[in-house]
């Protein structure tokens, strides 16, 4: 990976009062990897992940995207930053209110201001290709929880996003189901997006990410290819938190 | 049984006042319209800037959303036809009776419509603000169709005890229904007029009564 870094989290610290929930974060993000976060929860990893697009204000330290620094700013700069950052959450958080096709234009529409012809055709390009095309006029209501997530991700692409975001985007999802969200995920990196994961997807990772980085108490405590933290673990920490989830 | 139907329903008594009390249905009508919509429309506005979490407008949101909760409109109707006057601020009844009423609706619709803010999951936001839209267009767009479907059924019955409220015009001479009653019996001598305003109150409001029963039982929100 010798591309230069997409996202970059630099001295990153985040305070909830007297606890410190992230120390001292340095992750850089190359343009087309596939970075792996995982821990035991409460490691702060999902808190890492909010603060790359500012939906958790960091308490102190830079996010820098595609060579520009997302701290400071006005607001409107800050917005303009989240289109070009796709997040996915764990919750889903489709609108129930509006169609599926309505869930994937309305920030195209109204942050993106395309026409819209342009966003309905973008929308149905990108759930087109979380196959999904079909149900463009269905309700979230009406959809499982892995078309739902589906319908989110694409949501996130169709604003041609730079990074995006995954946080635990199985873990809400019925164990038959998960495996119609990591396909769009593989194919996503297949197509050279840059994504940084939060999961307990132990098998995706190993096969697909690039890198995977673990995450204790707040802090990095070790990073390597699939192969180096799944088979030869150095960290005492890593080796007790794999033995747990290989269980 | 005789004596009943002469005290109620006189049909002469019947016949030479029922005009005065369909042009009182009328005021009864034209002013529960603007109250309706004036006092939705600010109780609306009220809740959205209050969405914004500022402290010194919602300092004042708040005041003035339980101030109007807590009294009872009769007072300020009195308060502001009669006392007004001796400042030099003379308003019509009619328009004393929008004004109050309308601002006690405003009240109870903002804290009606901040329950249904409240009620909006952060996820929604959060949806909305991580797709660049911004808060406010998260607040218009997300936020804001999910506070109002949750907040129908209690506003329609806000709605109801409020506009039905119009009758307090008839202690301030605004001549709606109660009021066309109350003079009719008076000249008349008899209950007769007080059973059209019954009728006339039904017409109006059994409408509204239902409409908000179909509500409660179509919102059933269809949750994934």
């Amino acid at each position: 990976m010798a591309n230069r870094p997409m996202l970059e989290i630099a001295a990153l610290e985040k305070r909830f009062g007297a606890n410190t929930i992230l120390k001292q974060i340095d992750l850089k993000v190359a343009e087309g990897e596939l970075v792996f976060v995982i821990g035991p929860s409460g490691s702060g990893k999902s808190t890492m992940l909010r603060c790359c697009n500012r939906l958790e204000e960091p308490t102190s330290g830079d996010i820098i995207l595609d060579g520009r620094n997302i701290m400071g700013g006005t607001s409107s700069d800050l917005a303009r930053m989240r289109l070009q950052v796709g997040m996915v959450f764990q919750g889903f958080h489709l609108y129930p209110h509006m169609s599926v096709l309505k869930n994937v234009t309305l920030a195209q529409r109204k942050a993106l201001k395309r026409s819209k012809v342009e966003a309905d055709a973008r929308a149905m390009d990108m759930l087109e290709r979380v196959g999904l095309a079909h149900k463009a006029d269905a309700y979230p209501a009406e959809l499982s929880g892995g078309q739902q997530q589906r319908v989110a991700i694409a949501r996130a692409l169709a604003l041609d996003p730079k990074v995006m975001l995954f946080d635990e985007p199985t873990s809400a999802l019925d164990p038959e189901l998960v495996g119609s969200v990591l396909k769009v995920m593989k194919d996503l990196k297949a197509k050279g997006m840059t994504m940084l994961v939060v999961s307990h997807e132990m098998a995706f990772a190993r096969e697909t990410a690039d890198r995977v980085v673990f995450m204790d108490g707040g802090v990095i405590v070790e990073e390597g290819t699939p192969d180096e933290i799944f088979g030869s673990p150095k960290a005492d920490r890593t080796r007790a938190f794999l033995s747990r989830v290989s269980g | 049984m005789d004596r009943f139907l002469e005290t109620f329903f006189n049909p002469v008594v019947m016949a030479k006042y029922a005009p005065d009390v369909i042009a009182g249905m009328g005021v009864t009508l034209v002013i529960a319209a603007a109250v309706i919509v004036a006092g939705i429309a600010l109780g609306l506005g009220l809740a959205c800037l209050r969405a914004y979490r500022r402290k010194i407008p919602n300092f004042f949101i708040i005041c003035y959303a339980d101030i109007f909760r807590a009294l009872p409109p009769l007072v300020l109707i009195l308060i502001l036809y009669f006392g007004f006057p001796s400042i030099g601020i003379r308003l019509s009844g009619s328009m004393v009776l929008f004004i109050v009423l309308s601002l006690t609706l405003a009240a109870f619709a903002e804290e009606i419509f901040w329950a249904g803010f409240s009620s909006v999951e952060k996820g929604q936001w959060e949806a909305g603000i991580a797709t660049g839209l911004g808060f406010t267009r998260t607040l218009v767009y997300v936020a804001l169709p999910q506070a109002v479907r949750l907040a129908m059924p209690p506003l329609v019955n806000r709605v109801l005890a409020i506009t039905k409220m119009t009758a307090l015009g008839s202690a301030i001479g605004v001549v709606e229904i109660l009021s066309a009653s109350t003079t009719a019996q008076s000249f008349s001598g008899s209950a007769t007029p007080l059973t059209l305003s019954v009728i006339a109150y039904l017409a109006i409001f059994m409408p509204m009564v239902v409409f908000a029963r179909w509500l409660e039982n179509r919102t059933a929100w269809k949750k994934r």
